[in-house]
């Protein structure tokens, strides 16, 4: 299958100014490569600091990388100027860990859904209306609930809130940065299923950027493991766990808490 | 042996904008051993945090201490005088919070801000102050010890800051530390560090520990004992080992099922859906009376709907709250 999304050499450097003296460099991004192929799930995990957000802004076209080229769809995205990104950007989503920021506290939920159509001047009042209702019965929220304010939502239901949001435009990829990280286990466990959902009746295309190994494991098809802005290893989720190669890799999966489940029901006392 | 600290019946609410009262805990009752690991284990709104606060009186301004009594060594904290109660707070007991970079003062310097934990709580020279100080330090930073002590939180890492907030915690030689999800904020390796200095502690300072997080596989090897919360209410509480492996209480159980495993038989499960926990447990949607669990049981019976399940001994130290379970 020919990939929806290529990155080659990305390189992103970032420097800081001082007052006295040149500026300071920090490389966040060292020549990254990969495809992404469509309807698949791709993880990329690593200690903070590895560089996952960074590669992910620069995805999303919210940062410019400083070398390296982005295809997207057959086109350069690294060489588009600003008026060309902005037609790009709604057909790449970014799921951000806590969706409360991201959201106006006053808006009511429909309002927010609503939005990202009349930002991009799609459809009428009232198809707007009614796609709008059908992604909130699409994320598991039920259309009694959409005139209530966000902020009455729990925190798996605001991250369902983001998912209809990113959702609105019909996006090609969907980037969830540590977009289970902040919810509760139980919580987490009913968006991963979501998420599977999504990519099995619609043919999502999922890029997945988290520190928790185990649930990339559980979600993603290739994973990517990240270290120093490097990608040091690269391979189906299997593989990295059955035989880790890198370094970096082996103290991810270490620091995986060992714990099992005895077999047999709850009621056994 | 005997539980030092003893936490009793504690019921706990906080008050809303329209003077209604919201209960958080109802009825929350264990004891701590000497040198134990307590792992508190509850999801949002289950009232961990509370937990935390109420044992050394520290709740907002809307919330209420009903009822109970939390006795350590001999006193009933609840009711001791604010004067005892300021010796016991950072000095017998103290407590980590979750967010390191909130906690710190950021424009003090670490080793200054531990200084003035010692100083407020024992009268010391100069010079013992500040050896004091160092000594904690070399604790938790074995190299690098006077950088440390000298930088400023923003220079610190994420495990830095939380090992400095530890520092703080330990300066005076404390009984007990309660931590509020100490390592939530950190990356997984980090997070087994900061674990690992935990266990390190416990052993040198003998120190006892109420660990309270959201995730159960962060108790597996850590904990001695584990209490399930629930919407307020202990669910189970008993030997980690048990309570990991054979979990009593079907919230438990339904609770570690809903996590993704890393076994050697992740191809089977590999993109399956999770069991998953139907429905939330925000205030809103508990029942009015009978097991706070019950909307959401897989295995729930007609009595749950009516009555609330009382803690049921099961042995070897495992208690459990459901009608499932008889003596």
């Amino acid at each position: 299958m020919d990939p929806i999304l290529k990155v080659e050499n990305l390189v992103k450097r970032y420097s800081k100014r001082s007052l006295l003296g040149p500026p300071q460099e920090f490389l966040a991004l060292d020549s990254v490569s990969f495809a992404l192929s469509a309807g698949t799930t791709l993880a990329i995990v690593g200690e903070s600091g590895s560089g996952k957000s960074t590669l992910a802004s620069c995805i999303a076209c919210l940062e410019t990388p400083t070398s390296g080229n982005l295809w997207f769809e057959g086109a350069n995205l690294a060489h588009y100027a600003e008026s060309e990104l902005r037609k790009i950007r709604p057909q790449i989503q970014l799921i951000f860990p806590d969706p409360a920021s991201s959201m106006n506290p006053r808006w009511s939920i429909l309002e927010i859904v609503v939005e990202p159509l009349a930002v991009q001047g799609k459809l009428g009042r009232k198809e707007r209306m009614l796609r709008a209702f059908s992604l909130l019965e699409r994320v598991g929220l039920s259309a009694d609930m959409a005139e209530r304010p966000a902020t009455e939502l729990s925190g798996g239901q605001r991250q369902r809130l983001a998912i209809a949001r990113a959702l609105t435009l019909d996006p090609k990829i969907l980037i969830l940065d540590e977009a289970l990280s902040a919810l509760d286990c139980s919580v987490q466990a009913q968006i991963a299923n979501l998420l599977l959902e999504l990519q099995s009746s619609h043919g999502m295309t999922f890029l997945f950027i988290t520190h928790d190994l185990t649930m990339a494991a559980h979600l993603a098809d290739e994973i990517i493991v990240m270290s120093h802005g490097q990608i040091v290893e690269h391979a189906r989720s299997a593989a990295i766990l059955r035989n880790p190669n890198h370094e970096a890799t082996r103290q991810l999966l270490a620091a995986v808490p060992k714990f099992s489940l005895a077999p047999g029901p709850a009621t056994q006392p | 042996m005997e539980s030092f600290l003893e936490v009793q019946n504690l019921q706990v609410s906080y008050r809303s904008h329209e003077h209604r009262s919201r209960p958080v805990l109802s009825g929350v009752s264990f004891g701590l051993m000497p040198g134990e690991i307590l792992g508190v284990l509850g999801e949002s709104g289950s009232g961990k945090s509370t937990l935390a606060a109420s044992i050394l009186r520290l709740l907002p301004p809307n919330g209420h201490i009903g009822n109970g009594a939390v006795f350590f060594e001999g006193k009933n904290l609840l009711q001791a005088p604010s004067e005892a109660l300021r010796n016991i707070r950072g000095g017998r007991v103290s407590l980590i919070f979750q967010e390191p970079s909130l906690a710190l003062h950021p424009t003090i310097r670490v080793g200054e801000q531990v200084r003035r934990v010692l100083a407020s709580h024992q009268s010391l020279s100069r010079n013992e102050l500040s050896e004091r100080t160092r000594n904690v330090f070399i604790q938790l930073f074995p190299q690098d010890t006077d950088r440390i002590l000298r930088s400023y939180p923003h220079q610190l890492s994420g495990g830095q800051r939380q090992r400095a907030l530890i520092a703080q915690a330990i300066a005076c030689y404390p009984a007990i530390v309660i931590a509020d999800e100490p390592t939530a904020a950190l990356d997984p390796v980090t997070q087994l560090e900061i674990l690992g200095v935990f266990r390190a502690l416990r052993e040198q300072l003998s120190l006892a520990m109420i660990f309270i997080t959201h995730n159960p596989a962060l108790l597996s090897g850590f904990a001695d004992r584990i209490l399930v919360l629930y919407a307020g209410q202990v669910a189970e509480w008993g030997p980690a080992e048990s309570v990991l492996r054979s979990p009593k209480h079907p919230y438990t159980r339904a609770l570690f099922e809903s996590l993704p495993g890393i076994s050697t038989e992740m191809e089977k499960s590999h993109k399956t859906l999770l069991p998953v926990i139907p429905g939330n447990s925000s205030p809103a949607s508990l029942p009015r009376k009978g097991c706070s669990f019950e909307p959401r049981c897989s295995v729930r019976m007609d009595v749950c709907k009516e009555f609330e399940p009382v803690l049921v001994d099961l042995g070897k130290k495992h208690v459990v709250s459901c009608f499932k379970y008889k003596e």
